[in-house]
């Protein structure tokens, strides 16, 4: 009998994503999930799930769920972990969630430090409403709300979320992590279990950014997306660490 | 237990702690201030959480947040912060959460007054929310009923596992009153086997959630869900009917307001004139059955309010046309005084033949 040498992570359940094809929210789920397992916690998390593409995270996550409001994640996980001190919580929110509508709710978690971990995925669109312009969609790239390619003159530059929090003292783990080859899938999923790893030891706010690709709504291949998030995005959003507990020290 | 001089809006706090209110999640905002300032000195002392939140919108998710966890939680704001809430509401109650939530109403629209109003009826009985929801309104006319009912609402929001809202005018939040803090009765409730505590890998996770992308999901959900409200329509309708027997004409006013519509019916009765009262204590589910008992002498309502006119409505659809109603109130901050309503009352006699 073939012994077997890959399974899936308990952290998953066996539900079928409903990602498009090419999109890495798959990647980014698994990974977050091993790190839950490699840490023996997924029996004590609380996940929050976002509005956006990966709305439907509550259904994936084999941990105990919450649906949030569009942007509201930081603040239900808020709710959650003060009054579950000793649960891991995490939110798992995309770029139109965090970035825009919720703004308020992930610079305040980030001030109260409140003592949870977010996965912050950046695709520089709003890709479950049809790819619309999104805060962090660049200079001259095209979406349905900026037909022409956005315009800094009409709505600024896009917002560099790890930069800015990276100034408030109470998110004590920001890092900026990539998933377009496998090495840099290696370095996110390192980032990730930190940024757990930070919680469980009760320092304060962690955030991972990790940079993803949507080739539906960017018109392009799977293939050609993680070429043009490469040549693209990693320009503009530059990786590494902008904070760790020892930096605070 | 003695009874203690209180002002309204820390007697709710006490209240609430002492039904086993275990999170507070709240915002600055005239004239409720006292709540926020209240639980945060008191409720790290019974073992529970204070977060002053970012804004009343972030409040009432942390309430989403702690509420799905299994505890109980309250909030409360005024009237412009209660609007913010109404996106928190419909998913607590699309996710049948329970949860107190208290509005110490303030005059409006837009940022209005800071004094006393009854303007947030509407809000307060059709929700601001989203889609097919209800909640109870519970509007207490004392601090002693207010008291009572926040005491009742954590226990009311548990049984049926949905949002109880506590609609208090500024007069109760900013008044003191003796205030005696009793034990209520309380109701046998199940344990909360759907919160999210952790699956420590021995059941399936539990989810808190409020979508459903499949329309015959939905609708199920809400058949489900207003099979419930019917249950709070059937067994929750509060009411205080006053001084009924042989009445001419028949007040109807809730909170601060139904005080002043009682010190009125004292002057008219000096003046030979029979007027009772209906109550509502329960603005939804509204008493429509304390209507259908209005006595054959009355011959018209008066409805009194701290508002342009919103409680009305209901009046007019619990009276079923079998009486004229006629509409007394002040807004911005005004109240009502005992005398206008008097002469409101011998007006709408000398029209009635």
């Amino acid at each position: 009998m073939a012994t077997p040498v890959f399974e899936k992570t308990k952290g998953l359940t066996d539900k079928q994503f409903h990602y498009c094809p090419g999109c890495t929210h798959g990647i980014i789920h698994r990974l977050v999930a091993e790190v839950l397992e490699e840490l023996g916690v997924t029996g004590e998390t609380i996940g929050v799930a976002p509005v956006g593409c990966s709305v439907l995270a509550y259904d994936y996550f084999n941990c105990d769920m919450h649906e949030a409001a569009h942007g509201r994640a930081p603040a239900v996980a808020t709710g959650i972990k003060r009054v579950r001190p000793d649960n891991t919580v995490f939110t798992y929110q995309g770029d139109g969630d965090l970035a825009a509508i919720g703004t308020a709710e992930i610079v305040h978690v980030a001030l109260r430090a409140e003592k949870i971990t977010t996965i912050f995925v950046n695709n520089a669109i709003y890709g479950m409403t049809g790819g619309q312009m999104a805060p962090t969609t660049l200079i001259g790239q095209k979406a349905t709300t900026s037909p022409y390619g956005r315009s800094e003159a009409d709505t600024g530059k896009p917002l560099r979320v790890c930069e800015m929090l990276a100034t408030i003292d109470g998110a004590v783990f920001v890092e900026r992590v990539s998933v377009h080859d496998v090495p840099h899938i290696r370095k996110a999923k390192k980032a990730i279990k930190k940024a757990f790893e930070v919680q469980l030891r009760g320092e304060g706010f962690a955030l991972v950014e990790v940079l993803s690709t949507c080739p539906t709504n960017w018109g392009i291949t799977p293939v050609d997306s993680l070429a043009w998030l490469k040549d693209n995005m990693l320009p503009y959003f530059p990786l590494g660490n902008f904070r760790t507990p020892e930096e605070g020290k | 237990m003695s009874k203690v001089l209180m002002k309204g809006n820390e007697a709710i706090g006490a209240a609430a702690i002492k039904a086993g209110c275990k999170a507070f999640f709240g915002y600055p905002i005239t004239p409720q201030n006292e709540i926020p300032e209240y639980m945060s000195r008191e409720m790290a002392k019974s073992g529970g959480v204070f977060v002053q939140a970012e804004s009343e919108v972030a409040a009432i998710n942390m309430v989403y947040g702690a509420a799905g966890a299994g505890v109980r939680v309250m909030t409360s704001s005024s009237s412009p912060g209660i609007a913010l809430k109404q996106e928190g509401i419909t998913y607590i109650a699309g996710a049948e959460l329970p949860c107190v939530i208290v509005d110490v109403s303030r005059g409006g629209p837009g940022l209005g007054s800071i004094q006393p109003s009854q303007g947030d009826y509407f809000i307060a009985t059709r929700g601001g929310g989203n889609g097919d929801y209800r909640h109870i309104a519970l509007a207490p006319a004392s601090i002693q009923e207010a008291v009572d009912l926040v005491t009742e609402a954590f226990d009311i929001a548990d049984y049926y596992r949905n949002p109880v809202f506590v609609l208090a005018d500024g007069m109760i939040g900013q008044m003191m009153e003796p205030v005696e803090f009793r034990d209520m009765p309380s109701r046998e409730l199940p344990e909360k086997t759907w919160a999210t505590d952790g699956t420590k890998n021995s059941r399936k996770p539990n989810i808190i959630n409020s979508l459903a992308l499949d329309p015959a999901v939905l609708e199920e959900h809400n058949i489900k869900l207003d099979k419930k409200y019917q249950q709070m329509e059937k067994n929750e309708v509060r009411v205080e009917v006053f001084n009924m027997e042989e009445a001419e004409v028949v007040l109807t006013a809730y909170g601060t307001t139904a005080r002043v519509a009682k010190n009125a019916i004292e002057l008219l009765e000096a003046e030979g004139i029979k007027a009772g009262l209906i109550r509502p204590i329960t603005l939804w589910p509204f008493p429509h059955q304390a209507f259908r008992e209005i006595p054959g002498t009355a011959k018209a309502i008066l409805t009194v309010e701290m508002s342009m006119g919103q409680m009305i409505d209901d009046v007019k659809i619990a009276n079923e046309g079998r009486l004229p109603v006629h509409f007394y109130g002040r807004s911005g901050g005004m109240c009502p005084e005992p005398q206008a309503i008097v002469d409101k009352v011998k007006e709408i006699l000398g029209g009635v033949k």
